[in-house]
């Protein structure tokens, strides 16, 4: 903390002196061009070469020092004080780590106590090391910096440049860290497959994905048959949910867009879009706490005596909720999309609001509407803890609604708590599935944004 | 015979008062918000003649023609008062069926605005939802009369299920005056309905609008003088959102008694 204080202090130093150099280049009142940047940027671009290296050496030091550190304190032990594995070995460095600090009061394993002392002499060292080559080459770096400034020195472009590649930067992360999980998930799903052949897993009707951890255990044969978790997504993602989020979502974006007086639109479209905010948690225990006896007893009342208190209906009717603002937001777009001179000339050829909207504006908006669509049944299909907590975990194909129904979400969740070992094809069976849902969402999208984007070049 | 009330500044003999009028205009103020857009005027018009409206951009011209079909209520907090009659009948009343007056009073915009549907169905739009045909054979009769009238029949007989927007600018503009005239009105407003269409395109609409005189009384908001002189018997002048002058085309153009119509004319401003 404090190496940073330091290097960031004389970073601003190095500002101010290539600042000062640099207007020292030109006499006051010259004229525009006499010296190519402006003074800032001078200053700008000593501060850059002066801090990038000297931060990256921190960095550097703060992101490994810390495994460099314990892998030396450890070899410096005498062999009989080592911990054995390298399980041991990170329980013994975090008593270490804690003793030194002053989180421990007492050593509980002794031969920590020995390590303590060679830690912390290690960790200073390593800090002020550090330190030191980050001054070293903040200096350097400042130094060359300054030698080149000149009345003809391009700071200003180098200075740019330099913008460029930290925005060019920040836009790649998100873009690398979705291949990363793509890797990742491909992976995964690869060893998935060596064990469990692709065509059962997207065809098979059984999921039952316990296997056997001894020889001899009973009822653990192992079934990884996903089609039944398909369905339970799509049923509730899909069908119900959007049977829901449809029509209300359409007529509240009508009636936003076309009934609504300006000032009761500014109110009531914020409120809807509030919606979009609640944590999807706390749409999942009103989904069961709330909706879901309800329903069970709607299903009894109905006289399915079997009505399951978590059911498919249950979670669809509360995720059709959440997905309401979704629905309703791009199809307001879409109908504020319809030029103004088509919903005029419907009027004017007496048409009433309502045949307006039915037979003009929103065939007209369809496209956009049909694109919002999609892309809320790709977020339905990926949404998690309504599912969780609502819907159940009995895979099965069943087009009851107040059957419970298990999802792909579901089930990564069900696969993925608890212990696992990762070479067992129930736990790998949950990159297959995030897989799929992946590709799935992933199309979807990319086949939404293309019909909206064509829709709205239409109009323009 | 029925005496038309013309502005007080207007000499009676400029306009044959022999005529019954089909609308009539008294004392009409607009306002947006706090705004006035137009300032009492009085104004008549008839089936027998086109009447032009003419004046610089922003004069009120447009506003005033949205009144004849309400067009008005659209826009919020526009507020008209005066009264305008239609065959003798206020037509301002908030108790007035806006979509009865509609279908009486047509309108063709200044941008051609078909709707986002097939040719046929942007001229089957007004009869169906004013039910005016009885089966299918009755609807395509009328859309076809509307599209002979309008000089479009024999140009998208053959593609009668393409999209309305797939016409050019000339023949979709046409395509609206004939989903206008689809429901028989008995006057058809028009507002600038050459100002986004090239030479030759204009020129049929005004030939148009000449077949179409006699048949229903025609106003039409131009900002083309030339376009006001070749297509109108009756030319009204506004300016500033009031009327500065109202009479026969020929003696606007040639004779008119107003200086700043005269200005205005002869290319002073505007």
């Amino acid at each position: 903390m404090l190496a940073l204080a330091v290097i960031l202090l004389l970073g601003g130093l190095a500002f101010l002196i290539g600042r000062w150099r640099g207007a020292a280049l030109a006499p006051a009142g010259g004229r525009i061009g006499a010296v190519h940047s402006r003074p800032v940027y001078h200053g700008a671009y000593v501060a850059l070469l002066a801090l990038a290296p000297a931060l990256l050496v921190l960095a550097a030091w703060g992101l490994f020092g810390g495994a460099v550190i314990d892998e030396r304190v450890l070899s410096a032990l005498p062999t009989d004080a080592r911990p054995l594995t390298p399980l041991d070995s990170g329980a013994f460095m975090n008593e270490v780590h804690g003793l030194a600090n002053g989180d421990f009061a007492a050593a509980f394993n002794p031969d920590t106590a020995r390590a303590v002392p060679i830690y912390q002499q290690m960790r200073r060292e390593g800090d002020l090391a550090t330190l030191l080559l980050a001054v070293a080459l903040l200096l350097a770096g400042g130094l060359w910096a300054i030698s080149q400034l000149k009345p003809a020195f391009r700071a200003r472009n180098r200075v740019e440049a330099a913008v460029w590649l930290a925005l060019l930067l920040a836009s790649i992360v998100a873009i690398l860290t979705t291949f990363g999980i793509l890797l990742s998930l491909v992976f995964e799903s690869l060893r998935f497959f060596e064990l469990v052949p692709l065509s059962d897993f997207l065809f098979g009707l059984k999921w039952s994905p316990q296997t056997a951890l001894r020889a001899d255990q009973v009822g653990a044969s192992g079934a990884f048959g996903a089609l039944p978790l398909f369905w339970g997504t799509i049923f509730i993602g899909a069908i119900i949910a959007m049977l829901v989020a449809i029509p209300l979502g359409l007529m509240a974006a009508i009636y936003l867009t076309q009934y609504a007086r300006p000032r009761v639109r500014r109110v009531l479209k914020p409120v809807l879009e509030l919606l979009a905010g609640i944590p999807t948690v706390v749409y999942g225990f009103f989904a069961a706490l709330t909706v879901a006896p309800a329903v069970r007893q709607l299903g009894v009342a109905l006289g399915y005596a079997d009505a399951s208190a978590e059911s498919a209906l249950a979670a669809g009717l509360v995720m059709g909720v959440m997905i309401i603002p979704f629905v309703s937001s791009m199809a307001d777009d879409a109908l504020m999309a319809v030029p103004d001179a088509v919903r005029d000339g419907s009027y004017a050829m007496g048409a009433t609001r309502s045949e307006t909207v039915r037979m003009v504006l929103v065939p007209a908006a369809l496209p956009g509407i049909v694109g919002g669509v999609l892309l809320a049944i790709s977020r339905a299909i990926g949404e998690t803890m309504i599912v969780v907590m609502a819907a159940g975990m009995a895979a099965r194909l069943t087009l009851n609604p107040f059957d419970s129904v298990t999802t792909v979400t579901t089930q990564i969740v069900a696969l993925l708590t608890g212990d696992q070992e990762f070479d067992s094809a129930k736990t790998l069976s949950a990159f297959a599935l995030g897989l799929v849902l992946f590709v799935i969402t992933f199309l979807l999208n990319i086949y939404a944004l293309r019909v909206v984007k064509t829709y709205r070049e239409a109009y323009e | 015979m029925n005496a038309i009330n013309f502005p007080a500044n207007q000499p009676p003999d400029r306009i044959s008062a022999s005529i019954v009028p089909k609308m009539t205009a008294r004392n009409i103020d607009v306002f947006y918000g706090a705004k006035q857009a137009i300032r009492n005027v009085s104004i008549d018009f008839s089936r027998e003649h086109v009447t032009a409206f003419i004046g610089p951009s922003g004069c009120g011209k447009s506003t005033i023609l949205r009144c004849f079909n309400r067009m008005n209520d659209t826009i919020e907090g526009a507020r008209v008062t005066g009264e305008i009659r239609l065959d003798g009948v206020d037509i301002t009343s908030p108790a007035l069926d806006v979509v009865q007056l509609r279908a009486r009073v047509g309108m063709v915009f200044q941008k051609p605005n078909p709707f986002p549907k097939s040719i046929y169905e942007n001229i089957a739009y007004g009869p169906r939802i004013h039910g005016l045909a009885a089966s299918r054979a009755d609807l395509d009769g009328v859309v076809e009369s509307a599209l002979r009238r309008a000089g479009l029949w024999d140009e998208v007989k053959d593609r009668l299920k393409d999209s309305g927007t797939t016409l050019s600018g000339g023949q979709q503009q046409r395509l609206c005056i004939a989903r206008a005239i689809a429901v028989d009105p008995e006057v058809i407003l028009m507002d600038e309905p050459c100002s986004a269409l090239d030479p030759v395109a204009t020129a049929k609409i005004e030939e148009l609008i000449d077949d179409l005189r006699g048949r229903y009384a025609i106003v039409i908001v131009t900002h083309n003088m030339q376009q006001a002189a070749r297509v109108s018997q009756r030319t009204a002048f506004f300016h500033n959102g009031a009327m500065v002058e109202y009479g026969e085309t020929s003696m606007i153009f040639t004779n008119p008694v107003q200086a700043r119509t005269k200005d205005y004319i002869t290319g002073r401003y505007g």
